[in-house]
């Protein structure tokens, strides 16, 4: 009795340990995004401030229909590193540039002799102009997704500013044997499992890379019109707000970078004088 | 070693505080004229540097808790703020932030050196002991410290991490409620998890005394792990280690500059971008990369509460080691098979940290068959750290008892001097092949 357990229980081992094809379980899948650099990448790299003042025109004439960027005043526009810094204003809120970019805006304030809520042009040390009043305002608008807020997006999605950047550029009619919902836009590099999506009768095809997003393709081939003359088509606008977005994630990468140089040298120099003592403290210890 | 003082009062003001409070006596017992072995190497310096993180650490964190605002609203934004509005915000928030991987790293390093020079034997046990408190209030405040900027993974962290609580039987529920201060995990939690991540790193200052004062009974162990027998054997601290201790601070201080200036979110996940959202939860939920080989062993088991059980039980060994090692040699060097089940349970616990960075599920090796074995898939991370967390106990609870009892050690040296007036010839055979450079 037991030899024979034993025997089967060798078979079933056999059997089972064979190689066997792996499960064809749903997943999320996505393009590896594009190889594609910036001049604000590595330790020494330094954003490009027109490169930074294109990118804010398209923000600001296509990506703030929806998006807010919640954590960016227009004064940041003109501090140190921004887009539109000028040494003559060390404080921003003076700039004149910045002023007249702000008060093309309106928003919103209290009269504070009434009370009443009313619209008075925007000025430097106002936030960026959020496009709805609020979360249910913005879903109802936008079939029921929330465009996300773009303050730090180049950081908060794997991959940084080449997925963003990919993502703004790879937009793809919709394969034929695929369905999507209305709404809903075929973008390889946005993460997602499409296997749902296929058309009856087609189960059998491998749903493509990618996912189905909300948010139609936003740019077109000139959609902005850039002030320096710069042609603007669809790579160039994306390619231009994606900088526009890494600075805003972290409008003191710059000052980090280049606080970081001189901090580092002078630790390199007091590794170097440090060791130089210690060497000689110790040359006549035997150790 | 803690012998008798040689500290002299010179002026008559240092004499009439020596009779009062001997402070300026004790300053000068324990740092400067402190009896050191002479043949500590670099794996040494790493108390030194330690001392400076937490230093650090509660420096730069006293700062920002002056700008940060621990309610569900606004705390995410408000380390925004700390990072684009306060005065070299950027710097102290990313110091503090990095600084916690670099704290980590240290102890690490500090505690692997422990192990493979034995110095949490006798006399040293209460050393080493006070030496796992302190880590496990690093844990405790790494882990409030991670849920304050509220991002998605703080969030969910917090959730997965208190929900553990939950698994214990008859009174989990009960604790966990009250530990979030509700029936969820929110303005409350935060408000305590801060008030907690405020209080801890002064616990643990308050054990790092402990713990020097328990080094400075027995003195400090050293490479041969052999007592310091004479005068000869040591050298006073100061200038000898400040200086070298110093060099090694300042090179640790290189590496972590690296991360602060260049790659400031190397070490975090893009998800803690994001604000906090209860409804949404990210695909993977993974804790800080220094406390992945916990999480390892905690999803290895299939049963929720004896995961708990598990982990605990990891960090729990650490506590028990001196009474668990049976070898009368301190030191590595002299017990050549022991030093490398050592280095694989290094290895043991690197891939430990990998299993827990990545889904159970996820195959370890991209092929795509999978080793099945009844209903299980064997090339699955869920398996590889069951078999990890397997050698992690016996390394602690098998391999260190037996070796002690079964292994022949090499020759080790009468006195810390004599193999090193002597070298290299005579040197032991397993000294030469031993990883550390010699200071």
């Amino acid at each position: 009795m037991l030899r024979k357990s034993l025997a089967l229980a060798a078979l079933g081992l056999a059997l089972t340990f064979s190689m066997v094809g792996g499960p064809t379980l749903a997943a999320t899948t996505q393009e590896e995004p594009k190889d594609v650099h910036w001049s604000f990448e590595g330790p020494f790299g330094k954003f490009d401030k027109e490169q930074l003042q294109r990118g804010y025109k398209v923000y600001r004439e296509v990506c703030s229909a929806c998006h807010a960027m919640d954590l960016m005043y227009y004064r940041n526009l003109g501090q140190k590193g921004g887009p539109f810094y000028d040494p003559k204003y060390p404080n921003p809120n003076e700039n004149p540039v910045v002023k007249s970019l702000a008060h093309d805006i309106q928003v919103k304030d209290i009269d504070q002799d009434t009370g009443d809520v009313i619209s008075r042009p925007a000025t430097p040390a106002d936030k960026f102009l959020a496009p709805f009043p609020n979360e249910p305002a913005a879903r109802a608008s936008n079939g029921g997704a929330l465009p996300p807020d773009l303050s730090v997006m180049t950081r908060a999605r794997e991959g940084g500013p080449a997925y963003v950047y990919s993502l703004l550029t790879g937009f793809k009619a919709a394969p034929s044997d695929m369905s999507l919902p209305a709404g809903k836009y075929y973008d390889p590099y946005f993460p997602g499992d499409l296997t749902s999506t296929m058309k009856p009768g087609m189960a059998g095809h491998k749903a493509p890379m990618g996912g189905a997003i909300g948010m139609p393709p936003p740019l077109a081939d000139g959609k902005v019109t850039f002030d320096d003359g710069k042609p603007s088509t669809v790579n160039e606008e994306a390619y231009d707000v994606v900088a526009f977005l890494e600075w805003a994630a972290e409008p003191k990468a710059e000052e980090r970078k280049q606080f970081g140089l001189g901090a580092m040298i002078y630790l390199l120099i007091f590794s170097g004088l440090l060791y130089a003592s210690y060497k000689k403290l110790w040359k006549n210890i035997e150790h | 070693m803690s012998g008798h003082s040689t500290y002299e009062p010179k002026s008559g003001l240092e004499k009439w505080l020596d009779s009062r409070l001997p402070i300026l006596r004790f300053a000068n017992d324990t740092i400067i004229t402190f009896p050191t072995p002479k043949n500590l190497n670099y794996w040494w310096t790493f108390g030194g540097i330690l001392a400076l993180m937490l230093g650090i650490q509660i420096v730069s964190g006293i700062v920002l808790a002056m700008h940060y605002i621990p309610h569900v609203d606004m705390a995410f934004n408000s380390v925004q703020r700390i990072k684009r509005d306060v005065n070299f915000g950027w710097l102290i928030q990313g110091m503090h932030a990095n600084g916690a991987s670099m704290f980590f790293l240290a102890v690490y390093v500090h505690m692997f050196r422990n192990l493979y020079y034995g110095s949490y034997k006798a006399p040293r046990e209460v050393l080493w002991l006070l030496g796992c408190v302190i880590y496990l209030l690093m844990i405790g405040t790494a882990f409030f410290g991670y849920v304050l900027p509220w991002g998605q993974m703080s969030f969910h962290g917090a959730v997965v991490i208190t929900n553990l609580i939950g698994a214990l039987p008859v009174v989990g529920h009960s604790i966990t409620t009250w530990l979030w201060g509700g029936f969820a995990v929110d303005d409350p939690t935060l408000n305590r998890f801060f008030s907690l991540h405020y209080l801890l790193p002064f616990m643990i200052a308050g054990v790092v005394g402990l713990h020097i004062w328990a080094l400075h009974v027995p003195g400090n162990n050293n490479p041969t792990g052999v007592n310091v027998t004479s005068a000869s054997d040591t050298v006073p601290f100061h200038p000898y280690y400040t200086v070298k201790d110093g060099f090694a601070i300042s090179v640790f201080l290189l590496l972590y500059g690296v991360f602060v200036f260049w790659l400031p979110d190397a070490l975090g996940d893009a998800a803690n971008y994001i604000k906090a959202n209860p409804l949404v939860t990210p695909q993977h939920i993974v804790p800080e990369w220094y406390l992945l080989p916990f999480y390892a062993i905690l999803r290895a088991v299939p049963n929720k509460l004896m995961g708990v059980v598990a982990m605990g039980l990891a960090i729990g060994s650490l506590f028990v080691l001196p009474w668990l090692d049976t070898s009368k040699v301190r030191s590595m060097r002299y017990r050549p098979t022991m030093r490398l089940y050592f280095f694989i349970f290094v290895l043991d616990c690197i891939v430990l940290g990998f299993c827990g960075a990545h889904s159970p599920d996820d195959p370890v090796f991209p092929i795509s068959v999978s080793l099945q074995l009844l209903d299980a898939n064997l090339n699955s991370f869920v398996w590889l750290s069951r078999i990890a967390a397997l050698y992690y106990f016996a390394y602690f609870w098998v391999i260190t008892p037996l070796m002690g009892l079964t292994e022949t050690p090499l020759p080790v040296p009468e006195t810390i001097s004599s193999p090193v007036l002597s070298h290299p010839a005579a040197m032991p055979a397993g000294a030469a092949a031993s990883p550390e450079k010699r200071g």
